[in-house]
């Protein structure tokens, strides 16, 4: 939670506390030379429900730019996406936006 | 003829037509990648659990938290292809495993061969000395681009 310190006090350091202030996350798949592109295309749809239009353009950012955002969100949200594109074997990372 | 080896069937399932020798084959390279998966420092094995973030303290994290269940995950996939090898026909979760144990499979051995985007099957003559893996590969990616038209 965020709040506001009257002068004087010292701000307490809690787990993450940093966090709070920072802003999205953002999720990027890289483009690989082994994963198939209609397989890439399934994940995005599979993932997070894209359609298959939305999906393609992504892939299809991926393959020709060679990177894409596919999701951003607070940083355990990016997280979780990350390691569920781990889990399909795809090239995730994720950093502030 | 119909040369495909998977299909979706009219009632939502994905139909095998595989011959036995290739169902062989996919077991094989299942218990492959599954002996692989137990030794952490196999270089091929770095595709499959690519860094998180550039940071070396988060990554440190990210890594604790997610390196056994996705560990844990690609043997279930394996326990899926493994058990329903002989199938006619899949559910679409089983798809789903196969789906990655197929992919796990060719991103070990596409890293292992060090393939780019420009592999050329032709230039890969009966001479060179990795030609059967090179001729795995290409049948892992010929399945399972069958594989994703049919779940498709």
């Amino acid at each position: 939670m965020s709040t506001t310190l009257a002068p004087g006090e010292v701000e307490v350091e809690s787990p993450r506390s940093d966090e709070e202030h920072e802003g999205p996350w953002i999720v990027i798949v890289w483009n690989d030379p082994i994963n198939l592109m209609s397989y890439v295309t399934l994940v995005f749809q599979k993932l997070f429900g894209y359609s298959l239009e939305h999906a393609t353009r992504l892939m299809l950012q991926v393959h020709n730019e060679g990177k894409a955002v596919v999701s951003t969100g607070n940083r355990e949200k990016a997280e979780l996406d990350v390691a569920r594109l781990h889990g399909y074997g795809l090239w995730a990372t994720m950093q502030q936006d | 003829m119909d040369e495909r080896r998977i299909h979706r069937t009219q009632n939502g399932r994905i139909g095998l037509r595989l011959p036995p020798h290739e169902r062989a084959l996919l077991r094989e390279v299942a218990l492959s990648i599954r002996t692989r998966l137990a030794d952490e420092d196999d270089p091929a094995l770095r595709r499959l659990f690519p860094p998180a973030y550039d940071e070396p303290d988060r990554e440190r994290e990210y890594r604790d938290l997610t390196r056994n269940q996705l560990v844990s995950g690609r043997e279930q996939a394996l326990d899926v292809l493994e058990s329903t090898v002989d199938r006619d026909s899949l559910s679409p979760e089983e798809g789903d495993a196969w789906l990655r144990a197929l992919n796990d499979a060719r991103l070990v051995l596409g890293t292992a061969l060090d393939v780019d985007e420009e592999l050329d099957w032709d230039t890969i003559d009966s001479g060179n000395p990795r030609a059967p893996e090179y001729a795995m590969y290409a049948y892992l990616s010929w399945i399972q681009e069958q594989l994703v038209d049919a779940m498709d």
